[in-house]
């Protein structure tokens, strides 16, 4: 079904591959949710996962930092390397994993705390500042990095709830930045907003590329063909299609993911 | 019962008029039963209740009345009569009702409606009563009794003969401090244990210890105050109060609280657990996504999230330790004193509501009319901590609703 | 930040000192769950089996088996067998016909005990025995004359004796038995004139005075509690259900349902205990019925487990979804039928449970019914209904306290028996609750 000498063709050379996916296989109880899934993730580039629901989108997105441990009927096999270390190894702490690959959601989920908290919250429990000095910087920092700062700079005592929907989640990937991670999982972090609202977060998403590697879910085809460098197309649990999103949009080499993107499934 | 013949009597009559009133309808619709706006059934009901409620109203007029005073017993053959005769006009007046336009089925309906009504009011005659009972007893204990005295007064000694020294002060730190005790129990081990079964257990732990908790939960205060009176007490006596030279007694505030706490665990666990499962699952995953343990989730989120309906849960424990009964009076004990040892025996409240409430009581005499003045001020106490409470709890879910 | 020029990542195969720290912590953390979990279900194992154990002893019961000569120069003075004038002979009499009857049992038995004094061979059997005994003949006056073979009950502390409650050495120090009373109590037992067997009469049987625990037991507390459970069901029931149905479904959102709401919550709330001042003051003292009646203790009951009826039966309610009543008015029916015939009926397993719930915690309510009086020494099981419901009665958590009160310690067995039979009854109540639960629940 997935034919891997399209990946040659990419020409991916290994020292920029942040995440390789080797055969990975979830299942929800008896149900199988994902089969033999194999994909190598770029660091600093934008990869969209697109295709209908329930077609394992997501499910392979949180497998990446282990969040399907929080479902005790999930079970993962198969691996995922990032930078060449088995997450899913004995030895791994998820806890130091989700350090490294942070995560935003698809609803904002801001902390019910204070602006600043929300942002300070990684940092704190990873210890990542020595003073309040420096975890001021890195909050400020973060904020920027989400584009935030100017907007909450006079309120940043006030709770994180209280911002607009669009700030909210833009609080939410500072809260993500701030822990320096190396990877950003962003699970459809648009469906919940205005389209003003998705148009700077989108932006923010092309900013946050040159840092780190960013995997964003999304249901919006012309999100992933506005934000994305490479593309991979899902559908009932197989990864159908893996390539550069110009060649995803125009030149599917599968008819599924052609139906799909033509609107016919979906 | 004397005037049970006339109850009888009236159900009889509104049977009759059930039967008449649906055979009176059926004759009026002639052939065809649509040509009535209501069904016959209706009709009957409405006869049957037409003669029915009035007759009730008067029995019950009647009765109240009675209780006030204001009539005799040799009236209740009048009353009967009376009532009878109230079913006998209802009756007749719902047939001459009967016709082909007569909407029946509102008219059943609005009676019912009024009877839903008036049963849904009960619940406000009750604390009506309990407030007037309670008002209206301490309002004759203040006219025999000084309430300074009594609500400053730090000595407790009813006298039979006379000349009682009825201050609340002592029964008042025996309930907070057996209270406080059982909260320092309960309220650790309940929310450690809710924590634990709504984040860590698996379904298996879950599924025996959930219902062993609520078993907890469904056993008796008599059966804890009996495992105080025979179990705990002595143990705390023969093993902590005699050695350490703390008291010599059986019964201690430190009894009635620990088997007060072990009491309160499901009371708390159970109303933690529904509060941390009403903090969104989205909260959990941020912080967890973020890469913190499920602890640090658990203390630095998910609590802080949950705050204020723990404290809503918290008061309302509190107002239940504060109004237990059955486990102070065999726990606890009875002599009303003001002391920092928790191996003496003290004694609360509601103790002594029921020990000047039981046995011969002169219900003129202050030493029993002070259980009213206790009870009102128990009464107050947790109604104030309950409002405080629901209003908590209430704002609480509306967050996440 | 990333930008680090220091920021080596660092392997995710070796955790960093923060995060072996970080969980420690977590570990330490779920141990405190285990531990809250453990102190709770140890607290439930340590009282049951606490309860268990000093209540089993209520369940067996000692008796002595003598053959008793019932001479007629004592039973029946007049010799013409009327039941009228036997009535007039008293227990004393029967009493000393007992007591020789034990004597001439251990004399038979040609027991010799070094300092057996007459009162310990008399001592041997319960005072209840006499009137055992008399009842037995005044039911057949042709009994008198002849040697019957009678159990009767040996004495409270000959019975704690083979329970294990009351030893030599307690003996010794103790004024109302003697370690040869005892000696002669093993004696007979190993010829097998004192036997133990399971004591039917326990649940039988009213209570007994302060000196004859061994004839106590809680028959009249069982139809006292199930009398008030009765104007309970049939009273709190139907009203609360009424009640729920006119919050859920006709009252309109108003200032005064909201008072009506929030005064329904605070009641759940108010003390049991300030129930029962309410019930002195209103039914007792302000009514004028009688005291320590069911119907009384009913009321309370009634007016206390209202709120605890009402807030399940409204759950139950609101959990039928709007669909159902859409359709019963989209074919026309009015509200109330649709009330009635659909919601109503989709609702009852939910009411079900809420309601035997609600009455199990009126049957283990102790507090109010102490203030009505109940703590009354009652000797006479109550009548049939309805009169019975104006007799004077206990409950059985109420005889539960009762027997708390008393000195002797054989009262405490008793007390724990009573429980073990008021836990059954709830035990029941619930697993009916559970299984009405699990067999009708419906998913919506």
């Amino acid at each position: 079904m997935y034919d891997t000498n399209r990946r040659v063709e990419n020409a991916v050379t290994p020292k920029d591959i942040k995440i390789q996916a080797r055969k990975v296989q979830v299942f929800y109880g008896d149900k199988h949710a994902l089969k033999d899934v194999d994909v190598d993730i770029l660091d600093k580039t934008v990869t969209a996962f697109i295709g209908p629901s329930g077609c394992g989108k997501s499910t392979f997105l949180r497998c990446i930092n282990r969040m399907n441990d929080t479902i005790p009927i999930a079970r993962v096999e198969g691996e995922i390397l990032l930078d060449g270390e088995d997450v899913y190894d004995r030895r791994v702490d998820p806890v130091q994993l989700r350090a490294k690959v942070g995560m935003v959601f698809q609803k904002p989920n801001p902390f019910p705390k204070s602006i600043y908290d929300n942002v300070a919250y990684g940092p704190r429990i990873h210890g990542l500042s020595r003073n309040r000095a420096e975890l001021d910087g890195i909050v400020e920092g973060a904020l920027r990095g989400a584009a935030l700062w100017n907007e909450v700079k006079d309120r940043l005592s006030e709770p994180g709830t209280g911002l607009s929907g669009g700030q909210q989640q833009r609080l939410c990937i500072a809260r993500a930045v701030a822990t320096s991670p190396e990877v950003l999982l962003m699970d459809e972090p648009c469906s919940a907003l205005d389209p003003i609202a998705t148009a700077q977060v989108e932006e923010l998403i092309e900013e946050l590329r040159e840092q780190f590697s960013v995997v964003i879910v999304t249901h919006s085809m012309q999100q992933a063909a506005r934000v994305s460098q490479k593309t991979a197309f899902f559908h009932l649990g197989n990864l159908v299609e893996y390539g550069d999103t110009d060649d995803i949009f125009t030149r599917p080499k599968d008819s599924r993911t052609e139906a799909y993107i033509s609107g016919r499934i979906g | 019962m004397p005037l049970s013949w006339a109850f009888f009597a009236s159900f009889l009559l509104a049977a009759a008029g059930y039967i008449l009133g649906r055979s009176r309808a059926f004759a009026t619709a002639g052939p065809d039963a649509r040509a009535l706006h209501s069904r016959p059934t209706y009709h009957g009901t409405s006869v049957g209740l037409m003669a029915l409620l009035p007759s009730l109203g008067v029995l019950a007029v009647a009765a109240i009345l009675r209780m006030a005073g204001v009539l005799t017993d040799e009236t209740g053959p009048v009353v009967g009569i009376l009532a009878l005769v109230a079913a006998v006009i209802g009756l007749g007046l719902g047939v001459t009702r009967i016709g082909r336009q007569y909407q029946a089925r509102n008219a059943v309906e609005r009676m019912v409606l009024g009877l839903l009504m008036l049963c849904s009011l009960i619940a406000i005659v009750t604390t009506l009563g309990i407030v007037l009972s309670l008002v209206f007893e301490t309002g004759r204990f203040f006219q025999v009794y000084d309430w300074k005295t009594f609500f400053f007064g730090t000595e407790w000694t009813p006298r039979f003969q006379g000349n009682s020294q009825l201050g609340i002060l002592p029964l008042l730190w025996g309930t907070l401090y057996v209270s406080a005790i059982a909260l320092l129990v309960a309220v650790p081990i309940g929310l450690f244990a809710a924590v634990y079964m709504s984040e860590y257990a698996s379904r298996w732990v879950r599924g025996f210890v959930k219902p062993a908790i609520e078993v907890l939960a469904g056993i008796p205060t008599i059966v804890y105050g009996l495992f105080a009176l025979i179990t705990v007490g002595p143990l705390l006596r023969d093993y902590f109060a005699q050695p350490l030279g703390l008291g010599n007694s059986g019964t201690s505030v430190l009894t009635a609280g620990l088997v007060m706490g072990i009491m309160l665990i499901p009371f708390v666990s159970s109303l933690s657990d529904d509060i941390i499962n009403a903090v969104p699952q989205s909260l959990r995953d941020g912080a967890l996504g973020l890469g913190s343990t499920p602890s640090e989730t658990v203390r630095q989120v998910v609590l802080p999230a949950a705050l204020p309906g723990i404290v809503g849960a918290v008061l309302l424990a509190a107002s239940r330790a504060i109004g237990e009964t059955m486990i102070v009076v065999l726990g606890a004990g009875a002599a009303a004193q003001m002391s920092l040892n928790p191996l003496e025996a003290m004694t609360t409240i509601t103790v002594k509501i029921v020990s000047q409430l039981t046995g011969d009581s002169d219900f003129n005499s202050p030493e029993t009319l002070v259980a009213f003045a206790l009870g009102l001020t128990l009464f107050v106490i947790t109604l104030a901590l309950n409002v405080v409470a629901l209003i908590i709890v209430r704002k609480y879910r509306e967050q996440y609703e | 930040m990333t930008d680090d020029p220091d920021h080596k990542p660092a392997s995710l195969l070796q955790q960093d000192a923060r995060t072996k720290a970080r969980n420690a912590a977590e570990k330490r953390f779920r141990w405190y769950g285990i531990i809250a979990i453990a102190i709770s279900m140890i607290a439930l194992v340590v009282l049951l089996a606490t309860i268990l154990t000093a209540g089993a002893g209520a369940f067996r019961q000692t008796y002595l088996n003598i053959p008793v000569t019932l001479d007629p120069a004592v039973l029946d003075p007049k010799g013409n067998r009327d039941p009228a004038e036997m009535a007039k002979v008293l227990t004393l009499s029967y009493g000393r016909v007992l007591d020789a009857a034990v004597e001439a049992t251990v004399a038979r038995h040609g027991i010799r005990i070094e300092g057996l004094s007459d009162k310990d061979i008399d001592g041997l059997i319960s005072k209840e025995a006499s009137a055992q005994v008399r009842d037995r003949v005044l039911a057949e006056p042709d009994l008198v004359g002849q040697t019957v073979e009678f159990d009767v009950l040996t004495g409270g502390r000959i019975d704690g004796y083979f329970k294990g409650r009351v030893t030599m050495d307690s003996a010794a120090r103790d004024s109302n038995t003697s370690p040869a009373q005892l000696q002669l109590a093993q004696e007979l037992a190993n010829r097998g004139e004192i036997v133990t067997r399971f004591n039917w009469n326990f649940l039988r049987l009213a209570d007994a005075s302060d000196q004859r625990p061994e004839a106590a037991g809680v028959g009249a507390a069982i139809v006292g509690s199930f009398y008030m459970m009765l104007v309970v069901l049939f009273l709190a029931v139907p009203i609360g259900v009424a009640a729920s149905i006119y919050l859920e479904e006709f009252a309109p959102k108003n200032r005064w349902t909201d008072i009506i709401e929030v005064n329904i919550s605070n009641l759940a709330a108010v003390p049991s205990i300030v129930f029962g001042i309410l019930g002195l003051a209103a039914f007792i003292n302000f009514a004028g019925l009688p005291q320590s009646a069911p119907i009384v203790g009913g009321l309370v009951l009634t007016l206390m487990t209202l709120p605890r009826i009402i807030i399940p039966t409204r759950a139950a309610l609101k959990a039928v979804p709007p669909s159902i009543r859409d359709a019963a008015l989209g074919v026309g029916a009015s509200r109330m039928q649709s009330v009635f015939h659909h919601v109503l009926p989709l609702a009852t397993p939910g009411i079900l449970t809420g309601m035997i719930l609600g009455l199990a915690q009126a049957l283990g309510e102790t507090a109010p019914l102490l203030l009505i009086g109940m703590v009354a020494f009652i000797r006479d099981i109550p009548s049939g209904l309805p009169q019975g419901l104006f007799d004077p009665a206990s409950a059985l958590p109420v005889q539960v306290y009762n027997w708390t009160q008393r000195s002797d310690p054989a009262f405490i067995e008793r007390a724990s028996g009573a429980i073990i039979v008021l836990l059954v009854f709830l035990l029941c109540m619930n697993v009916l609750a559970i299984w009405l639960r699990r067999k009708f629940e419906r998913r919506w």
